[in-house]
């Protein structure tokens, strides 16, 4: 009964972060017009691109390969696993210990990595461009990641996501100088893998500026959708991954009763509006970032990082 | 037969088959002869050592030989313990795949003559130098694989760049050798036992022991490629052929590490903590500077060989880590950090050859190491890019391959470090953590580049566009390399528990039973919680993956149109047009190589109405090489110039210079007793 129940909420978890996905991206794609004082797109046109995009054929160069074609399935596949497994709306799913925070973050960086050979597959310059700015913003995001992770992982002595958060939610966590300068290197981390403004901007894709949108230009259809989904699903899971460490209330526990879920889930959704609502925010309120400026930006995270880490060294308490 | 005369016997046969190659010099079918037989010779020895380690005997029941050649009063001394059954595990699985991969490849040599004979004897030498029980023995089969390999460098000795190679690395080669020399005399001191049971056993001051290291670090690090002594690697492992590149590469470094864990773990007796120290500081730079390298490098093979010295600086970076552990009594730590770096000893062997064997089927395709002239290889040679795919996600520590289990291990180790004790320590281990993950981005980014010039695109010459599918041998010996890749990282747990009495040996203690954790999980310490399962992750994406494609083909458009490449609407003909390996390291360049590299751009932009065309020069400099070797053989030019008249000197002052040269060392001999 309880691996029953236990397999129920995986389950749900895993449809759950899909379904959810696009709607967040809508939500973000409002609040942001609302701000510039445009009425913008319904909040579901999201899911209606998507569907669109899987009635539409697809395009495809003459000369892409089946690394070409199997890369949106790909992607999606590993995002997906990845966003299932992290704690969303209850701590301790059955497959959570599957991979810890480590092995999360290892795994879309494998997602990255087939989708900047993408980009290289069918011989354009664009997708040239993109690939290599990935792999740039990636040399700098992946080792900042790695050391918030060590922060988080020497304060909760575990790498693995669900004994954080439970550690977050207990007393002995405290006020930590540690935690404050993490959450900021996560914010900038959170900020560039997405590629939102200022790192990239993803609403266009004819600038010189562009990283993501380039890697992904030969992409129609079926394929598009695919990578659009991904897309949506990996920034609900960086504030997922936010939420749970650094804001975990009322996430439900194993084997609690079915009201703790629904409070949990509820808890859940008010904290992605609050998070959507605050990018919405910040990307409003500043601009495009040149691209040779982006690693000064990231740099910044990754010594604030190093210094997170550094303080749990040297001093238990900080 | 005893494993140890088993293990022996094959490596007088694979002197006997480097006998018969040259005997066989000019029969059409002796490098069929030879290779099968190195392959033949090699798996039998794979599995003796496999077995041997299998059975975890602990180490004071390692069995041991002496066969009376080498020094009349010493005689060869041989011991087979759980370390040396590991990487001679290595040795013999590389060297058999590389026999079966030159089964096929071979047959391309155009002077067979030159590789033949020192193939089998290079395997030898190496397995020699992990079966020796002295010092003495050690150092000449340290020798005789040394210059097996040289042999093997120059086999294409009409390129003046292979001639160069060859040069550089006899010289760093030889200059290795006398660091081990001199710290071999360390060890064995005063009494002068060259037995290692005897070194084992005998007490030394901290400075002996310092000394040693640092000699050890010049021998064994010269060998293994640690910075700076790497300067050969990158020219000799490209200049010799494939599947030698391979076995230097994937092989020959491993016995470096070798030689290195022998003295430091199990010689040298109990570690100081600064020692622990110096091997982090040289590995983590190592392993930075050896994928920035990479990464901008455009000949494919030298691009592998840079790419070893990341990997063996991320080796060192888990060894002193383990130093550091054992220092301060922190069994389960140096456990957990030495089974990282040996794991990592074991993946790289793997990838590695595999990522060699793949450079040697696009070479044997198109006669092409330079990658600006590569591409679309994947339509022309669809096997060999499925290969070198695995070879590339595995080498760049991505789940679920095998890569990214020692590198997770070795991350794990350093969630260990904060409780030791030294605040030199505390502050360097969070800054190598940073840089090992640094590296591990890195890498990602170089076999992207690696992959998508060689393999995706379009082709960039006619050879790349004509390329044809390699032999089986070949494709069959990079499957089982790839299958291995895949193994290690889904079932890393096994790997974890035979590795668990050179541990217990090395260190007395080891990592947790990982076999009986429930679903084949591993662990790296009890009470950490923290765990990972590259079986679960593989089911899991291909279950997510084929559900949605399920799903896709079920509900979606079917419908599939191939066209001209759309490229925003101005698609440019000409495949010159795309990213090169140059282009795509830009990003990075600019960004590390301008403080790394002193990398300078240069922009000649022809003013309006001038006809020339414009230029743009990217001028990167080797800062090791210009800083440190040139001033040195600047030197030694210098003072050989100054000595030249000494060649023209008459009879009766050679006769003085002998006699005063006698007067000296008496006086020396009369004053040192």
């Amino acid at each position: 009964m309880v691996v029953i129940s236990a397999l129920l909420v995986q389950t749900f978890q895993m449809a759950f972060v899909v379904l959810l996905a696009p709607l967040l991206t809508g939500f973000i794609r409002v609040i942001k017009a609302r701000l510039l004082r445009r009425r913008g797109p319904p909040m579901i046109q999201p899911y209606r691109d998507i569907l669109r995009l899987l009635r539409k054929e697809v395009v495809l160069a003459e000369n892409a390969s089946w690394l070409f074609r199997g890369t949106p399935y790909l992607i999606f596949a590993v995002t997906w696993v990845a966003a299932a497994i992290i704690p969303t709306f209850a701590t301790g799913l059955i497959f959570s210990w599957t991979a810890d925070l480590i092995a999360i973050i290892a795994l879309l960086a494998s997602a990255r990595f087939f989708l900047a050979l993408a980009g290289m597959d069918v011989g354009t310059s664009f997708g040239g461009i993109g690939s290599s700015r990935e792999v740039m913003i990636a040399t700098f995001a992946e080792p900042s990641m790695l050391l918030i992770i060590f922060t988080l992982a020497l304060i909760a002595g575990s790498t693995q996501l669900s004994s954080i958060a439970a550690f977050m939610t207990s007393p002995q966590v405290g006020l930590r100088v540690s935690l404050a300068i993490a959450l900021i290197a996560l914010v900038i981390v959170a900020i560039a893998e997405n590629a939102r403004i200022p790192v990239d901007n993803p609403a266009t894709h004819l600038e010189l500026t562009m990283v993501h949108e380039a890697m992904v230009l030969e992409y129609s259809g079926r394929y598009l959708a695919m990578i659009e989904l991904a897309a949506s699903l990996k920034l609900l899971l960086y504030i997922s991954l936010i939420a749970c460490m650094f804001v975990p209330w009322k996430l439900a526990v194993q084997g609690e009763g079915l009201t703790a879920y629904l409070v949990g889930l509820l808890a859940y959704l008010i904290k992605l509006a609050v998070a959507g609502a605050l990018l919405a925010l910040f990307e409003t309120a500043t601009a495009k970032m040149r691209v040779f400026r982006v690693p000064e930006f990231l740099g910044a995270a990754l010594m604030l990082g190093l210094l997170a880490t550094l303080l749990r060294f040297v001093s238990r308490s900080l | 037969m005893t494993p140890i005369s088993i293990l022996l016997v094959c490596v007088a046969a694979l002197l006997g088959t480097a006998v018969l190659a040259v005997l066989l010099v000019h029969s059409s079918r002796s490098t069929p002869v030879v290779y099968g037989a190195g392959l033949v010779f090699s798996a039998i020895a794979f599995f003796t050592a496999l077995a041997y380690l299998a059975a975890g005997l602990p180490s004071a029941e390692a069995p041991m030989l002496t066969l009376p050649f080498g020094l009349p009063w010493l005689g060869s001394h041989f011991r087979l313990d759980t370390l040396a059954a590991f990487f001679l595990m290595v040795v013999n699985l590389g060297g058999a795949l590389s026999a079966l991969y030159a089964l096929g490849y071979g047959r391309h040599e155009h002077a067979p003559h030159r590789v033949l004979p020192f193939f089998p004897a290079f395997l030898a030498g190496m397995n020699l130098v992990i079966l020796a029980d002295d010092a003495f023995t050690f150092l000449i089969a340290w020798e005789f694989m040394s210059l097996a390999s040289w042999a093997l460098v120059m086999a294409h000795h009409r390129g003046a760049d292979n001639r160069k190679a060859g040069y550089v690395y006899i010289v760093m080669a030889s200059f290795g050798t006398l660091a081990l020399l001199l710290a071999f005399g360390l060890l064995a001191g005063t009494g002068g036992d060259y037995g290692f049971a005897a070194m084992r056993v005998s007490e030394r001051t901290p400075l002996v022991a310092g000394l040693t290291l640092v000699l050890l670090l010049l021998g064994a690090g010269s060998k293994a490629g640690l910075v700076p002594l790497h300067v050969w690697l990158p020219l000799a492992h490209p200049a010799a052929p494939s599947h030698v590149s391979a076995l230097m590469s994937g092989v020959m470094t491993k016995v470096a590490v070798y030689g290195f864990i022998r003295v430091v773990f199990d010689l040298l007796g109990m570690p100081t903590w600064w020692s622990g120290i110096v091997v982090l500081t040289i590995g983590s730079a190592t392993a930075v500077l050896g994928i920035l390298q990479a990464l901008m490098e455009s000949d494919l093979k030298r691009l592998l060989a840079y790419s070893t010295i990341e990997n063996i600086g991320v080796i060192f970076l888990s060894l002193g880590l383990a130093l550091a552990f054992k220092a301060n009594g922190m069994g389960l730590a140096a456990a957990l950090a030495l089974t990282a770096a040996l794991f990592h000893v074991l993946n790289h062997s793997f990838f590695k050859s595999l990522l060699f064997f793949g450079a040697g089927a696009v070479l044997t395709a198109t006669g092409e190491r330079d990658m600006d002239k590569l591409g679309g290889l994947i339509h022309r040679m669809p096997v060999t890019s499925v290969f070198f795919l695995a070879g590339c996600v595995a080498i760049s520590a991505l789940p679920p391959f095998n890569g990214f289990v020692s590198e997770w291990l070795a991350f794990q180790a350093i969630l260990q470090s904060p409780a030791v004790p030294q605040w030199g320590l505390k502050i360097l281990v969070p800054a190598v953590g940073g840089l090992l993950a640094l590296s591990a981005a890195l890498a990602a980014a170089c076999f992207v580049k690696a992959f998508g010039v060689t393999f995706l695109g379009r082709p960039r010459s006619a050879v790349a566009g004509q390329a044809l599918e390699v032999d089986c041998f070949s494709l069959s010996a990079m499957s089982i390399l790839a299958a291995l890749c895949l193994l290690a990282g889904i079932l890393p747990g096994i790997v974890i528990d035979a590795l668990a009495p050179i541990t217990l040996s090395l260190i007395g203690e080891r990592m947790p039973l990982q076999t009986d954790i429930p679903w084949l999980s591993i662990v790296p310490v009890t009470e950490s919680r923290s765990s990972y399962n590259g079986l679960l992750v593989l089911l899991f994406t291909l279950f997510s993956a084929l559900l949605t494609a399920y799903l896709i083909r079920r509900f979606a458009s079917r419908v599939l149109r191939r066209v001209p490449s759309w490229d925003c609407g101005f698609p440019e003909a000409s495949p010159v047009t795309q990213y090169t390996a140059d282009s795509f390291a830009q990003p990075v360049r600019r960004v590390f190589g301008t403080l790394v590299f002193r990398a300078r751009e240069r922009v000649d932009m022809p003013a309006p109405g001038d006809l020339r065309p414009a230029r743009f020069a990217v001028e990167i400099h080797d800062l090791i090489w210009e800083g440190l070797y040139l001033p040195i053989t600047g030197a030694v030019g210098f003072v050989a110039g100054k000595l030249d008249h000494m060649q023209f000197l008459t009879i009766r002052r050679y006769l003085s210079l002998v006699f005063l040269a006698l007067v000296f060392l008496l006086l020396v001999l009369a004053l040192w007793s």
